[in-house]
């Protein structure tokens, strides 16, 4: 399965996102170049994923590890045997979990492995180009792992390429902002309010103009 | 691989002399100069070689080469473009569209259609772009987008697609290097063009020619520009074309003044929504409208003059 992720990176990811679609990425010295890690990033299409695999070396293809929803990726058998296998995702429980440490046990486990995790704290991809406030999830889940580093990461146009709810991709130059990595902090507020002006600052970093 | 005429291939070998020699001059001002900052030129220097590279393949290789490097050019021009430009979400399968229509494109001139090649974007793109926004119907925006969509295909695809139709016109007419010598006549003519207006206007540029659109631009700039352009219109023609004497300087004139033309186009486009650069895909340059911005009105212009003429 190792090899058979490799080659669908390789000709299948890669040449959409860097041929079809084009990425233009700021600051990406600054990515972990191994695990374990936390990605966080703003999310409007399922592009996203896609494109955050690209600006990782081929050699970590397998230690990359997208966090989605349990309920979207693997509600019927296709759908759940390509996301746990291909796009390799670990799948969470967003609503009846009994205990919220419970919720993340296998991102925990993923991370003691020294993989790299992808969240997307909006929690959906939600209107296409609109940052939307970051859920606590990820508080909770850094809980669990206070000396994992977290690399806020702001992406934009891909929500303009494939927005929600529509199946035309329509190729579109999109830029990824990279940012320096922060630590979880036990002070709730603190932490969220950090995380909401690293993104906002990445946002600004680029003139992206707004789209009706 | 085919056989490459020899004037095609002394013209290459020119291209990157000019390149070393300009990769050594870079050098020795960095060395000489360690205080002043050429990041900028250097990385300027670097994009030209790797552009030069892939033209290289792109023309030397074989006719279909040339015609997909071409077809994907204009890809990359259209959504650069589309980037740039604001549009709506309700009209973006207007959008899916207009790059479908590259590859159609491209197929009348691999097929030698010249019918077909020259109104099937300005006359039936034309006509589908607004129906397929009538079926849409979203009415707000209609004619922003229906004007700025066909306008980007006229630029970016239309207008650069003639640079590979130069590929196509009968062989027999085209002594000298061929199709793929005119093009390199045609592009090499046009950076060429753009470099001597920007030295001539860096030496001695005073008096602005459209101090709105691009402040940099200077009468002589321009007219320095123009007069390098025929020099080297008419150094190269007797390696890659055709041409007679006096069609020499008509060339040079067109490619040294349309050049201007598509470069300040494009500038006042940028100007218009706001940015310096259209993009980062050339590291120096800025955006690859940056770089084709002249092409998109030598190309058409060229192609005309020189298919009146011989074809």
């Amino acid at each position: 399965m190792n090899a058979i992720r490799i080659l669908f990176s390789l000709l299948i990811i890669r040449p959409l996102i860097l041929i079809v679609i084009g990425i233009s990425g700021r600051y990406r010295f600054r990515l972990p170049k191994k695990g374990p890690a936390i990605i966080v990033a703003n999310h409007n299409s399922h592009l996203d994923t896609l494109v955050l695999m690209t600006l990782f070396p081929l050699t970590l293809t397998n230690r990359i590890r997208p966090v989605a929803a349990a309920d979207y990726f693997l509600k019927n058998r296709f759908l759940a045997w390509f996301s746990l296998n291909i796009m390799h995702i670990l799948p969470i429980q967003r609503n009846g979990a009994k205990k919220i440490d419970d919720l993340f046990a296998n991102v925990h486990e993923a991370l003691k492995n020294g993989d790299i995790v992808i969240l997307y704290p909006e929690g959906s991809r939600g209107e296409p180009e609109k940052l939307q406030n970051y859920k606590t999830g990820i508080f909770h889940l850094g809980r669990g792992c206070p000396d994992v580093p977290i690399y806020p990461t702001f992406m934009h146009g891909l929500g303009k390429a494939l927005p929600k709810g529509d199946f035309l991709l329509v190729p579109f130059n999109c830029n990824v902002v990279v940012g320096d990595p922060f630590y979880w902090n036990p002070q709730k507020k603190e932490f969220m309010n950090e995380l909401n002006k690293r993104m906002t600052d990445l946002a600004d970093e680029g003139d992206f103009p707004p789209w009706e | 691989m085919n056989h490459i005429p020899q004037g095609l291939l002394t013209v290459f070998i020119g291209i990157f002399v000019v390149l070393v020699i300009a990769s050594i001059i870079t050098f020795v001002l960095t060395k000489s100069k360690p205080d002043k900052n050429f990041h900028e030129l250097v990385l300027r220097i670097k994009s030209w070689w790797i552009m030069a590279i892939l033209f290289s393949i792109a023309i030397l290789i074989n006719r279909n080469i040339s015609i997909l490097f071409f077809a994907f050019l204009s890809f990359l021009a259209l959504k650069e473009y589309f980037t740039l430009i604001p549009t709506k979400r309700a009209h973006r399968a207007v959008l899916f569209f207009a790059y479908l229509s590259i590859p159609v494109q491209f197929y009348w001139i691999y097929m030698q259609w010249y019918g077909m090649f020259i109104i099937f974007i300005p006359v039936y793109m034309f006509l589908l772009i607004p129906l397929v926004l009538i079926f849409i119907g979203e009415n707000k925006g209609f004619l922003k987008s229906v004007g700025s969509v066909h306008w980007g295909m006229m630029m970016m695809l239309f207008g650069l697609s003639h640079i590979s139709y130069l590929l196509v016109l009968p062989p027999e007419n085209a002594v000298g290097a061929g199709g793929a010598g005119l093009i390199l006549y045609l592009v090499v003519l046009t950076q060429g063009n753009d470099v001597a207006q920007y030295l001539w206007g860096k030496l001695l540029g005073k008096h602005k020619v459209v101090p709105k659109v691009s402040p940099n631009k200077t009468w002589e700039g321009l007219v320095g520009g123009v007069a390098t352009t025929v020099g080297l219109a008419y150094l190269l023609a007797p390696f890659l074309t055709p041409l007679s004497p006096l069609h020499i300087l008509f060339s040079g004139l067109i490619i040294g003044i349309g050049g201007f033309i598509g470069d300040v186009n494009i500038s006042a486009l940028k100007r218009d929504i706001g940015v310096k650069d259209s993009g980062t895909t050339i590291p120096g340059h800025g955006g690859v409208l940056d770089r084709i911005d002249s092409l998109t009105f030598t190309a058409p212009m060229f192609f005309h003059f020189i298919r009146y003429l011989y074809f």
